[in-house]
């Protein structure tokens, strides 16, 4: 048969589309030729599959061979083609006796000698074959774990081009390596790196972030240098509960497309544990909310999607890449438009700030601070006001004294709260906010709507009277106050409350803080 | 590695040429087996190893009302891959010229022609010919 078809994936962010490889061989002398829109890595297949063929000691026929890749229309990239393209033109030649026309799917990078290499992306390309309804999917033996993640279609892992041909022949040599069995029970890491009861003496600070940890409330720390900002957000993930495996999934796409591992550390368990992302202040725009030359990659904010982004020395950030971050803070997600098209990322993450006071950091020193005030109005306009509207709490980190710390061992010494306690109290926090929020679009306090919050949800007149205080003193702003609601309902939800009492109203405006949080007037 | 083909069986219609290496020799079998193929096939040998400055064409043959070009390649084992594949573009672009150069030299204007490849390859004492037609 000198015509045959098969079938991969191009993905455009998080965006398969399905690709038809056709390969027609004419009597004409031994050419190799490749249409269809390849861009320089794809065009290189030809080298490639080529090699590998002849490597495994299959035949290549000595005729002219084009391949086209369809639709051309839309912009290919990537070795992930290979497979595909040696399974199209292996048909061709007549290599298969069982392989026919209909829905076949190879996912691979192929080298000279043969072998199936793995590629970034096989999760969302794997789910994507998955939701076309392909019977199957073949893809790198390397990538059969993550491959198996999707359920619902069979996939095959193949170690070489001859593999490959011996399973779609169902000889013997193929079905020793047979696709596992899928593995997608997750495992619950045994502990976690780090505990929030290694924190000494900062006990707001600890109840803030449980309260942020409860209500995925975007979190700015001001403190001096060595108040322990730093140490405080490293613990937050260990208080997130395990996100559930649609959200993980999620997660574990776009570390799929970035080549980064989609399994917890030791096994080929689905990693449930929430992201922590923490790029130095260094970091390009690109690199934090993604880019790419031609193709689209995710950036920092797509792969904290589902769990924090942490930006220590907050203001030492490029001011543009801070200010590109309030867009996909409302939306959720980020629309990267580049020359090979559009690619959507999702991007709901937890905003964690860290900064100092001013530039010489002792704004709450003892000594006092050095810098002049045109130098603290510089440093504190390095936060945008817009920017800091969205931060939900704006806390300032005093720094532990030998004396608090002395009292704090003398009185409560075993009280300090591990993070495996504070997990539970906040998982009961969720559950109650969702139970709230069920007949609403909604799923925690940071997300409700503003009017919802000042209709369905306004607490007693009393309750609110601090807040109210706050408001007409010019001490918050109207968002500032649907804020503290906000942060009201959360603190409500750990303690177990109905509806937020006046002390978690007040909890709320002390965790909202100042709306100049910087330059040292705190 | 080449080898020698057996040559002590005469070669059919060959023009007496000076042949000196192992090469030369292997071609020169390919073409031989080449011109029975094609005479096989109902044409008609006009002219064998017709050379010019440009360089040589190794049959001219008549299909009908048809000149067809064709260039030979032998070969005693594929460990360098099939004979085709040693027809390059450029060595195709050489052929339309030496097919221009060889209708000039024979005055042969508006006639139809055609270019053909031959493969010849020997392997294990067995000869398999595979034909292109209209290869540009």
């Amino acid at each position: 048969m000198p015509l045959a078809k098969t079938h991969a994936i191009s993905l455009l962010g998080l965006n398969a589309t399905l690709i038809e490889v056709e390969a027609d061989i004419s009597s004409q002398l031994p050419a190799f030729i490749l249409v269809g829109l390849p861009d320089a890595s794809l065009s290189e297949a030809t080298a490639r599959v080529r090699a590998a063929v002849v490597n495994s000691g299959l035949a290549w026929p000595a005729r002219r061979v084009t391949v086209n890749l369809s639709p051309a229309s839309v912009p290919k990239q990537g070795s992930a083609f290979d497979l595909a393209i040696a399974m199209a033109v292996l048909r061709a030649s007549g290599c298969f006796q069982r392989l026919d026309d209909s829905f076949n799917v190879f996912i691979g990078e192929l080298g000279l000698d043969g072998t199936v290499r793995a590629v970034p992306g096989i999760l969302p390309m794997v789910r994507a074959v998955r939701d076309l309804g392909a019977p199957f999917a073949m893809v790198p033996a390397d990538s059969i774990a993550e491959a198996s993640l999707i359920s619902g279609i069979k996939v095959i892992g193949v170690k070489s081009l001859k593999h490959a041909v011996a399973v779609l022949n169902n000889s013997a040599e193929g079905s020793e390596f047979q696709a596992p069995a899928k593995t997608v029970i997750p495992a619950i890491p045994a502990g976690l790196a780090v505990d929030i009861s290694e924190v000494k003496g900062q006990d707001f600070a600890v109840q803030a972030l449980i309260v942020a940890a409860a209500g995925g409330h975007h979190m700015l720390m001001v403190g001096s240098p060595g108040a322990g900002k730093t140490m405080l957000a490293e613990r937050l993930p260990s208080l997130l509960p395990d996100l559930d495996v649609e959200s993980a999934l999620e997660s574990a796409a776009v570390a799929s497309v970035a080549g980064k591992s989609v399994f917890d550390g030791s096994s080929s368990h689905l990693d449930l544990r929430p992201k922590f992302e923490a790029p130095h202040h260094s970091a390009s725009m690109a690199a934090i909310v993604g880019g790419g030359l031609k193709t689209p990659r995710p950036g920092a904010i797509s792969l904290a999607h589902n769990g924090v982004l942490f930006l220590d020395e907050a203001p030492e950030f490029q001011t543009p890449v801070l200010d590109a971050l309030r867009q996909p803070l409302e939306s959720g997600e980020i629309r990267l438009h580049r020359s090979a098209g559009t690619a959507v990322f999702p991007a709901r993450f937890q905003l964690v700030l860290a900064a100092n006071p001013c530039s010489c950091g002792k704004a709450f020193a003892a000594q006092g601070c050095q810098c002049s005030a045109i130098s603290r109005a510089r440093y504190s306009q390095k936060l945008s006001g817009p920017l800091l509207d969205r931060i939900d709490m704006r806390l300032v980190i005093q720094p532990v004294s030998a004396l608090s710390l002395q009292m704090r061992e003398e009185t409560d010494r075993n009280v300090a709260v591990t993070s495996g306690e504070a997990r539970l109290r906040i998982d009961e926090a969720r559950k109650a906010a969702k139970q709230r929020l069920s007949l609403t679009p909604w799923d925690s306090n940071s997300k409700v709507s503003a009017s919802y919050l000042r209709g369905k949800l306004r607490p007693a007149r009393h309750v609110t009277a601090s807040v109210d205080t706050a408001l007409s003193r010019g001490r918050i702003s109207m968002r500032g106050y649907d804020r503290c609601l906000r942060l009201a309902w959360t603190i409500a939800d750990l303690a177990g409350h109905e509806s937020p009492s006046s002390e978690d109203m007040a909890f709320a405006v002390a965790l909202r803080g100042n709306d100049v949080p910087l330059g040292g007037n705190a | 590695m080449r080898v020698k083909p057996k040559t002590n069986e005469s070669p059919a219609g060959a023009t007496q040429v000076q042949l000196k290496t192992s090469r030369q020799l292997l071609g020169r079998y390919g073409e031989d087996r080449a011109c029975e193929f094609l005479l096989g096939l109902g044409y008609q040998i006009v002219e064998r190893n017709w050379r010019c400055r440009i360089g040589e064409i190794d049959v001219v043959a008549q299909d009908g009302d048809r000149l067809v070009f064709v260039e030979v390649k032998t070969r005693s084992a594929d460990g360098f891959g099939h004979p085709f594949e040693s027809i390059t573009p450029v060595k195709v672009a050489r052929l339309r010229q030496l097919v221009a150069a060889w209708c000039e030299n024979r005055q042969a204007s508006g006639v139809k022609v055609r270019l053909d490849a031959i493969s010849v390859l020997i392997r294990a004492g067995r000869v398999n010919i595979e034909h292109l037609k209209q290869v540009c």
